[in-house]
């Protein structure tokens, strides 16, 4: 569907946001790697071409706008906004400093190109509803399959389907995990797909690590007429760091010398991959 | 056994439930902030996932009180006061079910998770619904005693605490009694009240504001906000004259509020008083050193306020 230019251009993006997001957080000594990096292929595609933006100008009138309603991929944002222009890269390494503008999670009142104040899990969704309602322009959302639990998500869905707000995409960053463990186990998701359809969205579920579907489904969901739109990624959590993908527990890492050992490696596969983009 | 504060609350949990069937645990996808994993390992049919959806865990909690079960539920401060406000305001006060709250991660013990999760107003929140009892722990004898006070108080009883450890202040959970305040230090010129992990500050404070001044100081650890203990407070306040609260908390609402209002009632009037505590403020992210500093709670920022009243 689109030229390979084209997607290598985001992929390099996506790769980019995977480093030096990783690379904060090793400053750091924690975070949350896990459901930062599951977001960074739609990221990469809505920074890399669909979310309407202009770093100099982040409060743009005619701008797109993106709610990161699991507030706690901040950094995986901050990433992207940095490599993007709206903040400078080295401003990263002061994730959660003191006096910080950069915290753990998102601020609009902090960082420029952040579009809403996110963090208490459920929150950010309905926010989304008023943007899109505010705005004749595209309002793109992310949420956790954990944050879906909050029913504020679903207040938030019925109130999209009625007002027909076809300016409205969300994303469920679908990683089958949240923080005490597996969503199977704590309390089953169902499936997505048929609930928002139930819920009066257009829906559709996609590899969320593959970019040209991404970017198929985001196209999708912008020529939709008279409903919102719901894509379903189907991610993993910490996706690209199989050393961390494959860890019992990751939503939140303390990192150890052996962890952090074992996460640099698979950083320089990531950056060898970068470095074969160019 | 570790001094952290969520193990305590995670191995007292499991002393009272081998005492009791029909204690219940429910948590909101924060079992590993609290390690409660042991709870559910041990006692599988007690513990109850609610995923993250803590005003639905609030509800489940009042219907599970009213088959007779005693529920305790965690979540972070923020979230299981102010996310559920109403339920536990109507379905646990109201409707006078037994419902037991522990809010971790009091005030800026929050640190890195930021100004969405720094509680400064959940024990203004608390303390207003009838009936309630507010504890606030500052070492691990206050929170084990305030579990089993809670186990066998029917009602709305909210424990606020740190995960972390703090120092130890007392040699056993028998040494505390609930609604009654502990005088850590006796002194005649300045009586210091403060609650949670601004107590260890204020004795602090206390010992150098007597090296720099020669004054000497009282403080109180007024574990229980609600109800407050009013006469040791009259008592400290007749002897001492001077008057100053410490709180991680927001100034309104909290343990300073509670303290005078209850004073003036019964017409004992401080000779000076100030509320040191959070002032007009919401949270942010940082050190818990940073973070005390920034919100005029530090040791130092105690000794300066009593050194001020003082002279
Ligand atoms: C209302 C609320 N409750 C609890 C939390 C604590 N918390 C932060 S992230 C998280 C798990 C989120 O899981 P999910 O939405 O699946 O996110 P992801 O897997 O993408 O990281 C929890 C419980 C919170 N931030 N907000
Ligand atoms: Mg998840």
């Amino acid at each position: 569907m689109k030229s390979n230019e084209y997607l290598r251009e985001i992929e390099h993006l996506n790769l980019s946001i995977k480093a030096e997001t990783v690379k904060a957080l090793l400053h750091l000594g924690y975070g949350h790697f896990g459901g930062s990096l599951s977001i960074s292929e739609t990221l990469a595609c809505l920074y890399g071409h669909y979310l309407h933006h202009d770093p100099a100008n982040p409060k743009m009138a005619d701008r797109d706008y993106l709610v990161l309603s699991k507030g706690h991929a901040g950094p995986a944002l901050y990433a992207t906004l940095a490599l993007r222009g709206f903040i400078e890269l080295e401003t990263l390494k002061n994730i959660n400093a003191n006096g910080t503008l950069l915290p753990s999670h998102a601020d609009m009142n902090k960082t420029a190109g952040v579009d809403m104040t996110t963090g208490s899990l459920g929150q950010g969704i309905s926010c989304a509803m008023g943007i899109a309602m505010g705005t004749d322009t595209n309002v793109f959302a992310i949420v956790g399959d954990g944050e879906l639990q909050e029913g504020q998500c679903w207040e938030a869905f019925q109130f999209a389907a009625h007002h027909q707000l076809n300016n409205l995409v969300v994303f469920v960053d679908y990683n089958k995990r949240q923080l005490d463990g597996y969503l199977d186990e704590i309390q089953k998701p169902f499936d997505l797909r048929e609930k928002f359809q139930a819920f009066g969205f257009e829906s559709v579920q996609v590899n969320g690590q593959d970019i040209n579907q991404i970017c198929g489904a985001i196209e999708q969901g912008l020529a939709s007429k008279d409903k919102p739109t719901a894509i379903i990624l189907d991610t993993e959590k910490g996706q690209g760091f199989p050393s961390i993908i494959e860890m019992s527990s990751n939503h939140h890492l303390r990192l150890d010398d052996d962890l952090r050992s074992a996460i640099l490696k698979d950083l320089d596969v990531i950056e060898q991959r970068l470095e074969s983009l160019k | 056994m570790s001094s952290e504060l969520r193990h305590i609350h995670a191995e007292t949990l499991l002393e009272l439930a081998r005492d009791h069937e029909n204690l219940r645990v429910l948590e909101a996808d924060l079992m590993g902030s609290v390690s409660t994993g042991k709870f559910q390992a041990e006692f599988p049919d007690q513990f109850i996932q609610c995923g993250i959806a803590e005003a639905n865990m609030i509800g489940v909690a009042a219907g599970l009180s009213a088959t007779g079960k005693v529920p305790f539920v965690h979540s972070f401060g923020c979230f299981i006061t102010r996310r559920c406000y109403d339920q536990l305001f109507l379905s646990g006060g109201y409707a006078q079910q037994h419902i037991n709250i522990f809010g971790s991660d009091a005030g800026v013990a929050a640190v890195t998770n930021g100004g969405t999760h720094m509680p400064f107003e959940d024990v203004g929140l608390m303390r207003l619904i009838p009936d309630s009892v507010v504890i606030e722990v500052s070492d691990a004898a206050v929170l084990k005693k305030a579990m089993h006070y809670s186990y066998q108080n029917p009602g709305v009883n909210y424990i606020r605490s740190t995960r972390k450890d703090l120092p130890e202040l007392y040699l056993s959970p028998d040494e505390i009694e609930i609604g009654k305040g502990k005088v850590l230090r006796e002194g005649d010129d300045l009586t210091i009240i403060a609650s949670g992990l601004s107590v260890h500050d204020a004795l602090e404070a206390a010992a150098e504001v007597e090296a720099l001044m020669g004054k000497t100081v009282t403080v109180v650890d007024m574990h229980t906000i609600k109800p407050v203990d009013t006469e040791l407070v009259i008592r400290c306040v007749n002897k001492t004259g001077k008057l100053l609260t410490v709180e991680n908390h927001n100034v309104t609402g909290g343990l300073g509020d509670a303290v005078i209002a209850e004073l003036l009632e019964a017409g004992v009037a401080p000779t000076a008083f100030r509320k040191i505590g959070v002032r007009e403020q919401f949270g942010q992210v940082g050190s818990l050193d940073y973070l005390k500093d920034q919100y005029g709670i530090s040791a130092q920022a105690i000794t300066e306020a009593a050194i001020a009243i003082l002279d």
